[in-house]
Parts: C-alpha cells; sequence; structure tokens
C-alpha cells in the first residue's frame, strides 16, 4: 500500500457503467501487469463524478489531471503515455466548448468551478465498496462524538440551528422532525431512510448511494441515537441493483467494525439497518405509502395526522428522511451548525444537489449553495443548450412541479422562490427544454406518469387525472376546442383541490403552469371560431369561483 | 378465507369471478417445476418472520419463477396464511411484479423524463411497429418483451435502451433496426 504513487480513479456509477467504464478498468489493470507497474499504480473503482455526460470519467491522482470519455481502447495510452512517460493524453482532456481550450484539472473546470460539495463530498473520491477509505476521510468521528461525548438533545439542537431542511422535496425542518419522534413515549420507535427516488430523470440519491453509502449509514445511527430509535430501514427502489449492492457491502463492513450492531462505541447505544426493496411505484416515495409498504402492503398513503413521527411503522413513531438529506448530517456533526448555516438563503441553508438534463450541454449531477440562480446553473455549470438552439423552460420538482421561463432564471433558489414561481423544489430532477420541445406535450408526458402512478385510493387522483390526460390528449390530436380548454383548467384545480396525497394534489402542476406560461402553445392546437383569441375563464386568481 | 385456502377449491377457482382470475399464458404445470417450490419454501421458512414480509417473498419468487403466475401467489397466500386476495392486491398494485412470462430477452426503453425530452417516445415508437407489439408483450416468436421503464439512471447517455442488461446509449430512430438484427442474427446462428 505504502508503495503506491498514482491512484487512477475510474468513475463505475451507473451512467459510466453503462459507458463501459468495467471494462476500462479491466484493460486498465491488464496493461499495468504487463508493464510491471501494478505494484505502484493503483486502479480505483469510485462513484459517480457527476459529470455523466463526459463519462466514463478518468482521474489520475497525485497529478490531478481529468480525463473524459476514455474508451477501453484508451486505456493503453492513458499507461503509456502518461503513466510511464508522464506525458498527458491530449485527446482525452475536457475540450470548454466556448473557448475550445483544452482542460486537465477539475476545479478549472466551469462544470466544477461553481459547485460547492458537501453532500457529494465523497463521490467519486473513495472507492464505495471499501469502509477504510471512508474512515480515511474522517468517516465515522461524528457517530463516536456523537454517542460518547453529546447528549440526545445536543444532537437535535445541533441539526436545528444548522437550518438544515428535508431534501425529499417537502422541505420540513430536520431537527424539528428528530425533536417531535424523540418526544414521542414509546419504547420501540424507527428511523426510514426514504431511497425510492422515484422522479424519472432524477438520480441524486443514487449516487450518493452508490458512491458514499456510508455517509447514510452513520447519519441513519446517529438520527437513531437523537430520537431514541435502535432499527433503521433503509426502503430502496428494486430498480437500484447497484446501489442496493454497495449499502449490503457497506453494511456487512459496518457490522464487522462494530460501527453498527450492539454497543456501538461501547456505549449502551445499539442500533442495525434492514434493507427493504421498492417494487416499482412512485407513490411509495410519500412517506405514508412508503411505511404501508415497508410492511409489505400495498403501498397506499394513508390521511395525515396521524404522521409517521406519532404513529408510523406498525403504529411506532417513525423518523422518514430522504438520503440527501441524512448525507447533510456527518458535516454539521463534524463542522459545525454555524458553518452549514453559512450557506445559503435565508430560509434555505446549506447546499442542494440537482440533477441537470434533458436538452443541455452537461448532462450530470451538481452540488450548489443554495440561493445560486438557475441561469448560473444551466449556463454556467450546465454549459447552455446543445447545438445553438435556444433555451425555453426548466422543470423542476419532477411530475409535480412547475416550468420556469426565461424570465425566472434570475431568482435566487430557494424552497420559497420556486414555490412562488409555480414550481417547487421537488426532491432535485431538473429538466431543461429548448425551443423545439411543444409544452403541451411535455405536460401530457408527465400527465401520463401520474395517470400510471395514481395510486387508485382518491377519486380525483385515480380519475381525475385521466380526465387530464385524455383532454390533453384530445389538445396535441387537434379536435379540441376552447371549451376543452376551460374544462382543463377546471379540472386541474380540483384535482389539485380534492386529491389525498402529495401526489395527486401536485399532478396537476405542470399542467397549470405551462398553461400560465405557455397559453398561445395550448391555443395553437385549438381551431375554435367562437373564441380565436382564447379567453379562458379560469386562472388561479379565480379559482374560488371556480368551487362554487 | 377458510374455504379459499383448502387446495381444490383454490385451484378449481370456484370462488374466483372470471375479472379477478390471473391469466397464465404458458399452461401452468410446464414451467412450475417442484423444485423451484421447494426453493420458495425453504426461503419462507428461512426468515425470521413473515410479518411484513410479502414483497420481499415476492421478489424471491419472481426471482426463482421468473413471473408470478397464479399457482405461485396461491401457494405463497397458503404458505402465509392470508387470503389469496392479499397477495394478488399486492402483486397487481407494484409494476416490477408481472403475471405473464416474459421473452428470452427484455428490451427496456426508458421514458424517464431526460430520456423522454431526447426523442425517447419515437425510439418506442420504431420497436412497437417493428416488433409488432404494444408495451408489456411479447414478440410471436418469443424472443423480445418491450417494455416501457423510469429512468435507469444513465440519463447523460439519453435515450436510453436496455436489452436485457445492456446498455444502449443515445439511440436514434435508426439505430433501433440494428439492435433488433443484433439479436435475431445470434439467435440464427444458435
Ligand atoms: C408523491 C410523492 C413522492 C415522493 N417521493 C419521494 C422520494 O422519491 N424520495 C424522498 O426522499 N421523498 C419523497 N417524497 C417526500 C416524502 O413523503 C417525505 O416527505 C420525505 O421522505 C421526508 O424526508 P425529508 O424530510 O428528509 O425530505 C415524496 C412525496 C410525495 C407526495
Ligand atoms: S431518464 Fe432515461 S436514464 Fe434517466
Amino acid at each position: 500500500m505504502a508503495k503506491v504513487r498514482t491512484n487512477i480513479m475510474v468513475c463505475t456509477g451507473t451512467g459510466c457503467l453503462a459507458n463501459e467504464s468495467e471494462k476500462v478498468i479491466r484493460n486498465l489493470e491488464v496493461i499495468l501487469k504487463a508493464r510491471g507497474y501494478a505494484e505502484e499504480v493503483q486502479v480505483i473503482k469510485t462513484g459517480c463524478f457527476g459529470f455523466c455526460e463526459q463519462g466514463p470519467i478518468v482521474k489520475i491522482e497525485p497529478d490531478n489531471v481529468f480525463y473524459v470519455r476514455v474508451s477501453p481502447k484508451d486505456a493503453k495510452d492513458i499507461i503509456d503515455e502518461h503513466i510511464i512517460k508522464g506525458r498527458r493524453v491530449e485527446r482525452l482532456l475536457y475540450v470548454e466548448p466556448k473557448q475550445k481550450e483544452k482542460i486537465n484539472r477539475q476545479e478549472d473546470m466551469p462544470f466544477y468551478k461553481k459547485q460547492l460539495r458537501v453532500a457529494l463530498r465523497n463521490c467519486g473520491l473513495i472507492n464505495p465498496e471499501d469502509i477504510n477509505e471512508y474512515i480515511a476521510r474522517g468517516g465515522y468521528e461524528a457517530l463516536g462524538r456523537v454517542t460518547t461525548e453529546m447528549t440526545r438533545d445536543q444532537v437535535i439542537e445541533e441539526v436545528k440551528k444548522s437550518g438544515l431542511r428535508g431534501r425529499g422535496g417537502g422541505g420540513f425542518p430536520t431537527g424539528l422532525k428528530w425533536e417531535i419522534t424523540k418526544k414521542q413515549e414509546s419504547d420501540v420507535k424507527f428511523i426510514i431512510c426514504n431511497a425510492d427516488e422515484g422522479d424519472p430523470g432524477a438520480f441524486m440519491d443514487r449516487s450518493i448511494l452508490e458512491g458514499d453509502p456510508h455517509s447514510v449509514l452513520e447519519a441513519m445511527a446517529i438520527g437513531g441515537y437523537a430520537i431514541g430509535a435502535d432499527k433503521g430501514i433503509i426502503y430502496i427502489r428494486a430498480e437500484y441493483p447497484l446501489a442496493i449492492s454497495r449499502l449490503n457491502t457497506a453494511l456487512k463492513q459496518a457490522r464487522e467494525l462494530g460501527l453498527l450492531g450492539k454497543n456501538i462505541f461501547g456505549t449502551n447505544f445499539s442500533f442495525d439497518i434492514d434493507l427493504k426493496y421498492g417494487a416499482g411505484a412512485f407513490v411509495c416515495g410519500e412517506e405514508t405509502a412508503l411505511i404501508n409498504s415497508c410492511e409489505g402492503k400495498r403501498g397506499e398513503p394513508n390521511y395525515k395526522p396521524p404522521y409517521p413521527a406519532e404513529e408510523g411503522y406498525w403504529g411506532h413513531p417513525t423518523c422518514v428522511n430522504n438520503v440527501e438529506t441524512f448525507a447533510n448530517i456527518t458535516p454539521i456533526i463534524m463542522r459545525g451548525a454555524e458553518w452549514f448555516a453559512s450557506m445559503g438563503t435565508e430560509k434555505s441553508k446549506g447546499t442542494k444537489v440537482f440533477a441537470l438534463a434533458g436538452k443541455i450541454n452537461n448532462v450530470g449531477l451538481v452540488e450548489v449553495p443554495m440561493g445560486i440562480t438557475l441561469r448560473e446553473i444551466i449556463f454556467d455549470i450546465g454549459g447552455g443548450i446543445p447545438n445553438g438552439k435556444k433555451f425555453k423552460a426548466v422543470q423542476t420538482g419532477g411530475p409535480s412541479g412547475g416550468v420556469i421561463t426565461e424570465e425566472g432564471l434570475d431568482t435566487p433558489i430557494d424552497y420559497e422562490s420556486l414555490l412562488e414561481r409555480g414550481s417547487m423544489m421537488g426532491s432535485g430532477g431538473m429538466i431543461v427544454m429548448d425551443e423545439d420541445d411543444n409544452m403541451v406535450n411535455i405536460a401530457k408526458f408527465y400527465l401520463e406518469f401520474t395517470m400510471d402512478e395514481a395510486c387508485g385510493r382518491c377519486v380525483p387522483g385515480r380519475i381525475g387525472t385521466r380526465r387530464i390526460f385524455e383532454i390533453l390528449q384530445k389538445i396535441t390530436d387537434g379536435k379540441a376546442t376552447m371549451a376543452d380548454l376551460d374544462a382543463l383548467k377546471q379540472l386541474a384545480y380540483m384535482v389539485k383541490d380534492s386529491s389525498l396525497c402529495g401526489l395527486c394534489q401536485t399532478a396537476p402542476n405542470p399542467v397549470i403552469s405551462t398553461m400560465k406560461y405557455f397559453w398561445d402553445e395550448y391555443l395553437a392546437f385549438i381551431k375554435d371560431v367562437d373564441h380565436p383569441r382564447g379567453e379562458g375563464k379560469y386562472t388561479a386568481e379565480n379559482k374560488a369561483e371556480i368551487k362554487s | 378465507m377458510e374455504i379459499l385456502l383448502k387446495d381444490n377449491v383454490a385451484k378449481d377457482g370456484e370462488y374466483m369471478t372470471e375479472p379477478q382470475a390471473i391469466s397464465v399464458t404458458a399452461p401452468a404445470a410446464e414451467d412450475l417445476p417442484k423444485e423451484k417450490f421447494d426453493e420458495l419454501e425453504a426461503f419462507i421458512d428461512s426468515m425470521e418472520t413473515t410479518k411484513g414480509a410479502l414483497i420481499a417473498i415476492l421478489h424471491k419468487a419472481q426471482d426463482i419463477f421468473g413471473y408470478l403466475p397464479r399457482d405461485v401467489q396461491l401457494y405463497i397466500a397458503r404458505k402465509l396464511g392470508i387470503p389469496g386476495a392479499e397477495v394478488f392486491g399486492v402483486v397487481s398494485f407494484y409494476s416490477y411484479f408481472t403475471t405473464k412470462p416474459g421473452g428470452k430477452h427484455t428490451l427496456s426503453v426508458c421514458m424517464g423524463t431526460a430520456c423522454f425530452v431526447r426523442g425517447a417516445d419515437k425510439v418506442i415508437e420504431r420497436l412497437k411497429e417493428k416488433l409488432n407489439v404494444e408495451s408489456n408483450e411479447t414478440t410471436e416468436d418469443g424472443l423480445f418483451t418491450l417494455k416501457d421503464v423510469r429512468c435507469i439512471g444513465a440519463c447523460g447517455l439519453a435515450p436510453v435502451v436496455m436489452v436485457d442488461d445492456k446498455v444502449y446509449g443515445r439511440v436514434r430512430e435508426e439505430d433501433v433496426d440494428d439492435i433488433i438484427r443484433e439479436y435475431r442474427s445470434q439467435e440464427g446462428q444458435q
């Protein structure tokens, strides 16, 4: 180990694996061996670097050279040129599209410059399948400090002071949720990690679990200590086989070292974690549905209250938090609440991870401080729109969110400002659309999704979403009249106001927001002689009138 | 509930009305050998508790049998002492569970948002046309099952098509023909 002079880090996130990074690794290892360098040069499989568009990514340390789009046959040049002769392989360097210059250091790339990595701090830096690498970077120190030096109230106080809010979409203050759960009188409590990431096109949680699973396990143990739970559950989608396997490895290693299990750090605190698998239902991301699914039932949501903090898993007080929320916990304990609260805006502290996708140059995962503008994310970090096309809109919040247009690009983002714009933070999916995208089609796409995924428990959700979809279908078929547009608006607000759970309450958002910003595109499908200008009666402002 | 649990009755389906009956296209006995049931039984018996374990058991059963035909669902129901309807209720709720046997290869087209805005809808249309099936159907020769799936996490490669575990990225409409041909010719060689 001591002899190793160079590390070749290769991304093994799902995106890069799909792009043959496994073969790149195999070739690198074979050639290293053949050249007799296997002892001093080590190939490390890391988690996601975030720059998925340019994958597979290979980074050489300590030279700090960052290669992109490396194919298996490039392995030879990396070793013969870079490792042996010390010459950079120019053709594999990242070329900045605007200036056309080659960049070899990660921190010089526009994609990384404005990022601030807290939740993703270890992704791409360590081998997720080796607990020692996590420990070498300060892992499990926070758990040690918490269990031996801090009282439960101190932990909760620290998290409260940090201002951390839930990253799963709701934005509920995490410290407060912990406090509420702690206050419940019960011998049996649970802490659950929500890894059901259902928003199609979002992959933040998966990347954290694949790239840094221990950060979540450690934080769950800390949370368990604070609320008084000795049992944790990670509810993860069955569609994430790689994350599942890395979690299993991580759990095994943590148990072997006694970091999970009985009497952690010699204290009388015991804690262990179970995995439960989802089975492909978006609504199971909603916490009450998730708990039903954990119990092996149909994943239908319940009325709240009672909240899970009062009555959750098998009726016991249960605290449900998102993966990224957990990933922020250890830095808060180690570096202090003040440090965390120094980032972000007044009401939204810290950073947020976004999955940038769609019509954007740099598809990938970015972590930015709250309060940054969408323009900075899309144009500076994301590199703008490909093929010289014009930006049209960005959808945040997935199927529950709405579109934000050019005029909204300069709002500093936090939970409140996005809500004001008719969208929401959501879990962090960010889909960019260019001038070629038809917004009615986009709305239809989302409604088809929610219609499929609605659990069917409440009538507005089950039938309302279907009717909305049908009207949208009629519109895009060119068969709709102004009356249909009016009906669409009315129905959208009705479903929003009367559905049982968050899924269908927010399902009409894509329709409402595209109608607000892209009314013309709806009109373009309408051939109605009576209302050529399309004075739709229903707007957000007069929705009270609709109800009556 | 008592009645349903008795073997003969459940098998005859006497107490099941038509629409509830689970369609199994292949004759049940053929691909449901006893060893597989034994394997499933061993798995269930090895569990500390079956309380809340129905989904985990169904995952295992689908692993073993490849799908969840009615006999398997009823077997699980009897084993756990719960109504068959409860098992079917869970199976039908989750899209991951399937009650139909699939083709030799599963062709999954990602219909996540990232893939959609980069043209996944055109790709799947082309596939449907080429294979002459709809989503979740199997081709006549039993070679392909077409599926539309949500984000598989390779958004950087959008649009994405997956054949079994192999990922094809940045797929254009025209590429679809090549992919199909690749697997068809493999079949021809065997
Ligand atoms: C339809 C729906 C889907 C949801 N999906 C997710 C999800 O995929 N992941 C997640 O962490 N939270 C999801 N949530 C939010 C959860 O209900 C819950 O608020 C969250 O897990 C709490 O954790 P947090 O406070 O750390 O954000 C969803 C909510 C709704 C209504
Ligand atoms: S949306 Fe297709 S891989 Fe993510």
